[in-house]
């Protein structure tokens, strides 16, 4: 980067300023903003806050979330950027649209459509009632929805490295007598490694996060459907901003490292 | 192991890339695959490799069906065209690869697969190399650590996809007396893919030569260059000088050309093309001649001509300087050819050389 060793302009400097203004401004002043409150009654009241039943209930059911959700989307990543990446197939096409497709629809139109299909008034709605199989306001929705929500973070990452990759060294490792397993183990994971890392650390980012289509699916019962984001709304909804801003700084801090790992990953694949 | 490929075709979505292959190859032959890009002859080679299978035809090892076999069974060494080594491996890991993934019946212990990483590495002269990673590795070197990557497994069979293609012409020369060396000392059957007719004819004891997904002429370097089967593999052989003539009597006669250097031949009277090297054309001062000197230069020990004529397209010469009649831009001259193939002009062409100066072909399509 000759840019840098260059001295800095005025232009350039007045550019600088106006960036580092709007970020103090719209992003590190409310972060702040987050922690000066959830410690405005200082540090008993904050723990206070934290060990609430219901709040603790919410981070554990997040936790279950994610949890669940993380490894089910890094194998889906994995088999969907490996069937797009090695093979030719009818439809090739179609399917990296549709792995697409999660971030460009509105996650709350997700939990509608979930709510449509496996609702009471759903499609398999009377079917799951005869089986006593409860999926909406209940955790298989939360865990499906989210699913749907993060689908395509890990995908995304490593199909574009697999491709750029090819196959050669797979192809290299079969004639040298390796099964499937052993080229996947020894030669493809190594190889997509950090790509893989940084897909699931930007999807459970968005797990822990996920706040609309969840809202329409979880039902928002206390205790037992509510995730951290809702806990969080429903808390500033009953006034309690102190307990609220606890909460939100729990979210805030998982975001926080999951944002460290990914700029220590950034590094590592630079 | 004796090869034997039959009646094999393969189409990749609407282009026939095999269109009827037939080839046998003896236990312990080194045979070259020669042809420019799009022959076909990769295709050939990860077919034998198990790497992709043919549409229709049979390919027979020591008198077992290969293609019932899956590539990890065959037992094949196979060097890619850009060594595909694996990068998060160190030489010594690389070359233990396919010790290390056998099952555990066949595996050898630890002790056993540092022996032989260790002799390989003294055999392919890299031992100083063991604990680099291949981005640390020259072209050359990591050409030999593909090469003992694929050497590791005893292979029964060593395919070469374009060996020395990514590498510069000193190291290429060296590598090519190395790799000879390393199939005499093995035993082993080794096929390898090129598109260099010199590394085919020095290195192979055998080239079969591809033009557009058949085989164009199986045999020796002298073979080849003096008997080209077709006016493809002439072409692709260096005559690239193509001249209409009239054959009488096995004679081929045109005006402006002496050709009573070439041999009669057994071939019926009438048109035919004579294809020609530049070396083998001599430039004669002759005033009848409707051939002109269009160009001359000089590299010191040979002349290098271009030829026109009213009719034709031009033609290129090259002749040695010393004995050779001082010729001027604009001067007369007849050509002399000292060696050619004759194909008679009503000859389909079999295989290619997009060349719209051949009205046959244009008809042919």
């Amino acid at each position: 980067m000759s840019a840098a060793t260059r001295p800095a302009s005025p232009g350039a400097k007045a550019l600088v300023a106006i960036a580092a203004t709007l970020t103090i401004l719209f992003v590190a002043a409310p972060l702040a903003y987050i922690f000066a409150r959830a410690f405005s009654q200082g540090w008993q009241v904050y723990m206070s806050n934290i060990l609430n039943p219901m709040t603790l209930h919410a981070i554990w059911l997040t936790s279950i979330v994610a949890l669940v959700v993380v490894p089910l989307n890094v194998a889906f990543g994995i088999a969907a950027a490996w069937a797009v990446a090695r093979h030719r197939f009818p439809g090739r096409g179609i399917l990296v649209t549709m792995i697409e497709i999660p971030f460009s629809i509105s996650p709350i139109i997700a939990g509608i459509c979930y709510l449509l299909l496996y609702g009471r008034q759903g499609l398999l709605g009377p079917w799951l009632q005869a089986n006593d199989i409860q999926v909406m306001f209940a955790l298989p929705g939360i865990i499906l929805v989210t699913m749907f929500v993060t689908a395509p973070f890990v995908a995304r990452e490593v199909l574009p490295l697999m491709q750029a990759q090819g196959s050669e060294q797979e192809q290299a490792a079969v004639t040298l007598g390796a099964s499937g397993w052993q080229v996947f183990r020894r030669v493809t994971l190594p190889n997509i490694k950090w790509a893989l890392l940084y897909g699931t650390v930007l999807c459970t980012a968005r797990a822990v996060g996920e706040f609309g289509g969840v809202s329409v699916v979880s039902g928002n019962i206390r205790g037992q459907t509510n995730t951290l984001p809702l806990h969080v709304e429903l808390l500033f909804n009953d006034l309690n901003a102190v307990g609220a801003f606890a909460a939100a700084s729990v979210l805030t801090l998982i975001a926080l490292i999951a944002l460290a790992v990914k700029s220590l990953l950034d590094a590592r694949r630079a | 192991m004796s090869i034997t490929i039959s009646a094999m075709t393969k189409r990749f979505h609407k282009t026939d890339v095999l269109r009827g292959i037939d080839l046998d190859i003896a236990p312990g032959e080194l045979v070259a695959l020669l042809g420019p890009s799009g022959s076909g002859k990769t295709t050939l080679l990860k077919i034998i490799a198990g790497l992709e299978w043919p549409d229709a035809g049979s390919l027979t090892v020591n008198g077992a069906d290969w293609l019932q076999l899956a590539a990890r069974d065959r037992r094949v060494g196979f060097v890619f065209q850009h060594y595909a080594l694996f990068p998060h491996m160190t030489v010594r890991d690389n070359l233990a690869f396919g010790l290390s993934v056998r099952p555990r019946a066949e595996r050898p212990g630890k002790a056993a697969i540092t022996a032989r990483v260790d002799e390989l590495l003294h055999f392919l002269q890299i031992a100083h190399l063991a604990d680099r990673y291949p981005a640390q590795l020259s072209g050359g070197q990591r050409q030999r650590v593909a090469l003992g990557r694929a050497l590791a497994i005893q292979p029964r069979l060593l395919l070469l996809d374009e060996p020395f293609g990514a590498l510069d012409a000193a190291i290429r020369r060296d590598l090519r007396r190395w790799l000879r060396g390393v199939h005499e000392a093995t035993g082993s059957t080794t096929i390898f893919v090129t598109h260099d007719q010199e590394e085919a004819f020095e290195l192979a004891d055998r080239v079969v030569v591809m033009g557009e997904g058949r085989i164009a002429q199986i045999g020796h370097a002298d073979e080849i260059h003096d008997h080209p089967a077709s006016p493809f593999v002439a072409r692709f052989m260096g005559a690239t000088v193509e001249l209409p003539v009239t054959l009488a009597q096995g004679r081929a006669l045109a005006p402006g050309l002496d050709l009573t250097a070439l041999p009669r031949r057994a071939l019926p009277d009438g048109a035919a093309t004579l294809f020609a090297r530049p070396a083998d054309i001599r430039a004669l001062p002759d005033a009848a001649s409707p051939w002109r000197v269009a160009q001359v230069s000089s590299t010191g020990a040979e002349l290098r001509l271009i030829l026109s004529h009213p009719d034709l397209p031009e033609a290129e010469a090259v002749m040695p300087r010393r004995g050779t009649a001082p010729l001027r831009q604009g001067d007369a001259v007849a050509l002399r050819i000292e060696a050619a193939a004759l194909f008679p002009a009503s000859r389909r062409e079999a295989p290619p050389a997009p060349q719209s100066d051949n009205p046959k072909k244009e008809i042919a399509r």
